[in-house]
């Protein structure tokens, strides 16, 4: 508290007139949203948050709360790694497909040889990759992610094609790689320890049955790394050199900064990020589809545009992120809370997410004003 | 011989078939202030750029305290001692001063790669220091930059550059977006590196200002320099007539 007043000059350092932090902004939001939501239930006689139901004994609705942690959970993941591409002054359009591609090619190193009993009838390959330790199907993921954001970030950083066209060439080739996988064929029937890996109770484990409660692991998973990558942006000379490249490209690149190479850092780690939800997706699901992951690039960058991350570069953080990822799942579920069609659903998310741009755009011309 | 800071021969740049600057013999020695003028596309800037390695040059040679130096990039060329305020500033707007400041040079608790941990506090206390010693007022370091004015975004690139400034300061056009009393601010900075006996190239359009701070001016005129005149022997009518070529025509061999 007691952060002494500088004198400078004659002018007065004043903890108290710094500028508020525009995540409580965002977090107001949040908070409204959930209250409107609240009221339009009420008047049809339900409720958003709260359980209603008698023959049920909890204070919340707890199944809809699960589909929002599980939602905000696994797309949240990938918004991590779209904030921090953004925040470069990037974008990445390739993380949906992405998801895509490495779902196909994990879940067909996590296969199980005997389903009841008969051969597994989705079979990818021999014997040897079947029940392999879980450990494989997760590097295997990770090394997809990887790969994918490095030719991002290498296609971005030396060939100077524009972030947006690049990534929407990977965006096509790898939903293409994961059509080709298993010539469009699901792939299914995972070990049990490679399903468990979503489906599992990881807090629960650890603290012997304190905290446990069913399907925990996105959600504990997705903030493990939402604490880890602010940090990163906040503590670290990565997220200083990040949020200089996203707002002055030609001033970090005289003050020394190697720009290429961070960038390909930047893309590879959003890559990675989008292996790891790939990894929950089909975990969770049990099985891996071509058409996985589909406009998930989308949803996790309207949750980073929603939580305060500016297209322009250099602004936003994690923490804005992660309230963008609440709203975003908060308003889905809302409107099918009160009964709104899928259609108008999509028409209303397209919406947000030309309204939050527009929103961030009035707000940098108002800057230049003042 | 010993005194002499920096030393070109013969450099020169092309891009493509336009010769933006040819034949460049230029000295400074310690403790020196020279303004480089002339006018637009003259050369000036062209010729910090191949200096401070912003660009490669075509041709010629660089000395630095008498040793042949080939900077491959700014870093290197900062490294070495030379600081520059770069026409367009070189700052983040999204980042706070001491960000600014350190930018590229991060102080460090603990090395870890590209995840260092960053020495916030060292840093912001050694901007207070820099900022006192340059006489800069800034009201609140810890906000971006980007909502502060013109005049004081420019102290900040140039309390940067004399924070560091070890072996060589060059401004390019420090005051060209500048309000009188933030032009004022800019040249008392330049007066105390004078002072400090730091050396510095100025590359400037106001004569006023460059008669009030160097002691040596050096005109350029089609990316040739055509002058190189000490304060006392000349004045402005006599600078503006090599600027405009009046003058000079032929004096390549300066």
């Amino acid at each position: 508290m007691a952060e002494p007043t500088h004198g400078l000059g004659g002018l007065k350092y004043d903890p108290a007139k710094r500028t508020r932090a525009p995540e409580w902004n965002v977090f107001a939001a949040l908070v409204l949203i959930v209250l409107i939501f609240e009221v339009l239930n009420r008047l049809n006689g339900g409720s958003f948050l709260f359980n209603m139901r008698d023959n049920v004994d909890a204070l919340f609705n707890q199944q809809r709360l699960d589909i929002m942690i599980l939602q905000v959970a696994i797309i949240g993941v990938i918004a991590l790694g779209v904030t921090q591409v953004i925040i470069i002054g990037g974008i990445d359009l390739s993380s949906g497909s992405v998801v895509g591609a490495t779902a196909m090619i994990v879940m067909s190193f996590a296969q199980t040889a005997l389903v009841n009993g008969n051969p597994n009838p989705k079979a990818i390959f021999g014997d040897w990759a079947m029940d392999l330790p879980v450990i494989v199907p997760i590097v295997v993921g990770l090394a997809c992610g990887l790969f994918a954001g490095l030719l991002n970030g290498l296609l971005i950083a030396y060939t100077r094609i524009p972030p947006f066209i690049a990534t929407l060439g990977v965006m096509v080739s790898a939903r293409g790689a994961a059509r080709w996988w298993s010539n469009g064929q699901p792939v299914s029937f995972p070990t049990e320890s490679y399903g468990k890996l979503a489906n599992g109770d990881l807090l629960g484990t650890l603290t012997f049955g304190t905290l446990s409660w069913e399907g925990q692991n996105p959600a504990v998973i997705f903030v493990v790394l939402a604490v880890l990558f602010h940090c990163i942006m906040v503590y670290t000379v990565y997220g200083k050199r990040s949020y200089a490249i996203g707002s002055n490209e030609a001033a970090a690149r005289m003050s020394g900064i190697n720009v290429d190479r961070h960038k390909v850092l930047v893309y590879t780690i959003a890559g990675l990020l989008a292996a790891v939800a790939a990894i929950l997706l089909t975990s969770k699901n049990l099985t891996a589809q071509a058409g996985m992951g589909v406009m998930y690039e989308l949803d996790a960058i309207a949750m980073a545009v929603i939580g305060g991350v500016s297209l322009a570069g250099g602004r936003g953080s994690i923490l804005g992120t992660v309230l963008g990822a609440a709203i975003f799942s908060v308003i889905i579920s809302g409107f099918t809370s009160v009964k709104l069609d899928a259609y108008y659903q999509e028409m209303v998310k397209g919406a947000i997410i030309v309204g939050a741009v527009a929103l961030d755009q009035w707000r940098q011309r108002s800057r230049l004003r003042g | 011989m010993s005194d002499i800071i920096l030393e070109t021969r013969g450099l020169t740049k092309r891009y493509g078939g336009v010769h933006a600057l040819e034949d460049a013999n230029f000295i400074l020695r310690a403790g020196e202030h020279v303004a480089v003028v002339g006018d637009n596309g003259a050369g000036k800037s062209t010729f910090v750029r191949q200096i401070t390695a912003v660009e490669q040059k075509s041709a010629g040679q660089v000395f630095f305290e008498g040793r042949e130096v080939n900077f491959e990039d700014p870093l290197q060329a900062r490294e070495a001692g030379i600081e520059t305020v770069f026409q367009t500033l070189a700052l983040a707007d999204d980042l706070d001063v001491p960000s600014n400041l350190f930018l590229g040079r991060e102080l460090y608790k603990f090395r870890l790669g590209p995840f260092s941990i960053l020495d916030r506090k060292t840093m912001r206390d050694r901007t207070m220091d820099a900022l006192k010693t340059t006489a800069v007022k800034i009201p609140n370091v810890d906000n971006p930059i980007r909502n502060m004015s013109g005049g004081q975004r420019q102290c900040v690139a140039i309390a940067r550059t004399a924070a560091f400034a070890s072996k060589l300061v060059i401004m390019d056009e420090p005051t060209a977006a500048l309000g009188v009393q933030e032009t004022g601010q800019v040249e008392n900075i330049i007066r105390g590196l004078k002072e400090r006996g730091v050396p510095m190239i100025l590359i400037s359009h106001n004569l006023r200002q460059v008669f009030d701070l160097v002691d040596r001016i050096v005109v350029f005129r089609r990316g040739r320099i055509v002058a190189s005149l000490n304060k006392d022997e000349t004045d402005g009518n006599d600078i503006v007539s090599y600027i405009t070529g009046v003058k000079g025509l032929g004096a390549e061999a300066a």
